[in-house]
């Protein structure tokens, strides 16, 4: 599975307030959640932010609240993927059970610009910046959750689950 | 007889759930789940994800608590239509932990009051601050929606089994120094991934000789170490607290004496002041008496971190006879409803008027900008919450600091941050406030 796109740069400690402020959680909707991604962080996000996008971060993205409103603002305003040195460990599991692929590599966190072209394979773990045409290996992304990313996140993960028991 | 092989406390927690005589750090355990909850925020996408998995009923009806706390008494239409959809979720499943306005609290200080989650437990929670548990010596950790979405389905989650990191607090305390100040201390040593992943035991004379309340708080703030879980081998101080309220059976367990930890911190409390977090990252942390001259517009008492009696009592011991600084404002916030209706048979809401505080209904508000006291741009607030993120209490250029009550309270008084001292007097004696029999 091959992910390309442009690349949103961010610093350490990105914390859930900063990636969806609670003045919004009175809301459900992915949709209406996407509007205000990363707003009071960098205000140029979602008004610049493609389908495919891809967010890069230093240590401990998506650290603070449990708030899976977070993963899902990021995957609706249009983040395939997003690559940190380490993720806060709720975020971890609520990006992959959002369907949301989560790639750990120090070096691909601190050498990848703001803007630069990036594609990311999600079998090997390897991403290549083609701005600057270098490559990173990323650790790989443990198999059981390689299939949640595969079905499109946990819950269609155990309804397909589901319907093969019952088979 | 074969050698046993040596486990934390969390360990064999965990291991008992996956039905193991044995686990170790990095396994993935499918663990059985004692308690489940959710809030106004995060249950509305866990009962759609649920609803969504095809399953009619959930696992069990009397292990999902649901919690509508944040943005109650609803602050908005919006926050309604959430509240409703708890509401309505839970008559249809007659779950018997709804708790419905005027009975409601902040979930992590209703849950272990009403006796819901005990020592051995495994619990999970879609709120981040679900660690506070560890305090009576269970194993619980925050978790999202969809996961929780999963566990009321089954009952169950994947769960990888943490390393654990021990916190040795050597020595007696300060005085006015509370658990809030040794776990704020305590991440402004490691930083705020300096646990990530892992269990953060807490143990020594120091941490013994805490009460019930400063426990729930340490064990609270693990997540912002990044910890997945705090945790506290069960004592006769945690024994006192969960028998008069276990409704149901519950399991002590100790670290064994040659368990492994990943790393090993020995803290000299007598060393330790009262602590102040600075903007934006609850790392931030300096004692009390260097932080500067800092004035404030607000003062929060409350919240899942500092809301209950103990915290009432230490604020109003200092508030009483005083009356806070002209130029801020201070809210209290009983995190129960029973909270709230002893502090007012104690007399302390007389002290917190005539002080000039307003006394909010149980309610997370202010602590994440919800409402009851958002700041506006430029406004700095000291809070008893347990996080000071960047626009975390409202207008994005205001600011939070994080301490204690009685460092909130005092300088409530005096107008900027301050040491208890400062209003009741060098070598005042506070403030271990054991609860009233």
């Amino acid at each position: 599975m091959e992910i390309e796109g442009r690349t949103w740069k961010f610093g350490s400690d990105v914390d859930t307030d900063a990636i969806i402020p609670a003045r919004y959680l009175n809301l459900t909707d992915g949709k209406d959640l996407a509007k205000h991604a990363m707003e009071d962080e960098r205000p140029d996000f979602v008004k610049g932010v493609q389908q495919g996008d891809i967010l890069v971060a230093e240590r401990n993205f998506g650290c603070g609240s449990s708030r899976e409103h977070a993963p899902l603002a990021l995957k609706v305003a249009g983040i395939s993927c997003v690559i940190a040195e380490s993720f806060a460990r709720i975020f971890y599991r609520n990006g992959f059970n959002q369907g949301v692929p989560l790639l750990e590599s120090a070096e691909a966190a601190k050498s990848i610009k703001d803007g630069d072209r990036v594609r990311v394979n999600l079998n090997t773990g390897e991403i290549v910046d083609l701005t600057q045409n270098k490559t990173f290996l990323a650790k790989a992304i443990p198999p059981f959750m390689l299939n949640l990313i595969n079905d499109g996140g946990l819950i269609p993960h155990l309804r397909k689950a589901g319907k093969k028991k019952k088979r | 007889m074969p050698k046993t092989i040596p486990m934390t406390i969390t360990e064999k927690i965990l291991a008992a759930h996956a039905g193991k005589k044995h686990t170790s750090p990095g396994e993935i355990l499918d663990a059985r789940i004692d308690m489940a909850l959710g809030n106004d925020i995060t249950a509305p996408l866990a009962i759609q994800a649920f609803k969504e998995i095809g399953v009619k009923k959930v696992f069990n009806r009397e292990r999902v608590a649901l919690v509508p706390d944040h943005f109650t008494p609803a602050k908005d239409i919006l926050s309604a239509e959430q509240c409703k959809v708890l509401r309505e979720f839970a008559h249809e499943q007659r779950l018997t932990n709804y708790f419905e306005i005027g009975e409601v609290g902040i979930e992590h200080t209703l849950l272990p009051d009403k006796g819901l989650v005990l020592p051995g437990d495994t619990v999970i929670g879609a709120d981040s601050h679900t660690c506070t548990y560890g305090a009576v010596g269970a194993f619980s950790t925050g978790v999202g929606s969809t996961d929780l979405a999963a566990v009321m389905a089954t009952g169950r989650l994947w769960l990888k089994v943490p390393e654990s990191i021990k916190f040795d607090f050597r020595g007696k305390l300060n005085p006015w120094v509370s658990g809030k100040d040794l776990i704020l201390y305590t991440i402004g040593q490691i930083g705020v991934d300096g646990a990530l992943y892992r269990a953060m035991e807490f143990c020594g004379q120091a941490i013994r000789a805490l009460p019930m309340a400063d426990r729930f708080t340490m064990a609270n703030m693990a997540i912002e170490a990044g910890g997945k879980s705090g945790i506290f081998e069960p004592d006769q101080v945690t024994l006192r607290y969960v028998k008069a309220r276990a409704k149901r059976p519950f399991r002590l367990y100790q670290s064994d004496k040659d368990a492994q930890y990943a790393e090993v911190h020995e803290f000299d409390a007598s060393k330790i002041n009262p602590q102040v977090a600075l903007p934006h990252l609850p790392s931030n942390v300096k004692d009390v008496k260097e932080v500067g001259k800092i004035e404030i517009d607000q003062v929060v008492i409350g919240s899942c971190t500092n809301g209950r009696l103990d915290d009432l009592r230490i604020a109003a011991r200092i508030l009483k006879g005083n009356k806070i600084a002209s130029s801020l404002r201070l809210l209290v916030i009983p995190a129960t409803q029973e909270i709230y209706r002893e502090a007012l048979k104690e007399g302390l809401f007389d002290i917190f008027l005539s002080a000039g505080a307003v006394i909010s209904p149980p309610t997370c508000g202010p602590c994440l900008g919800g409402h009851m006291g958002v700041l506006a741009a430029g406004e700095r607030a000291l809070a008893t919450t347990n996080r000071n993120f960047r626009g975390r209490m409202g207008h994005a250029q205001s600011e939070v600091f994080l301490s204690s009550p009685a460092v909130a309270a005092a300088s409530a008084v005096k107008g900027r941050i301050c040491h208890p001292d400062e209003v009741l007097g060098k070598g005042s004696k506070g403030s271990r406030v054991q609860g009233r029999k």
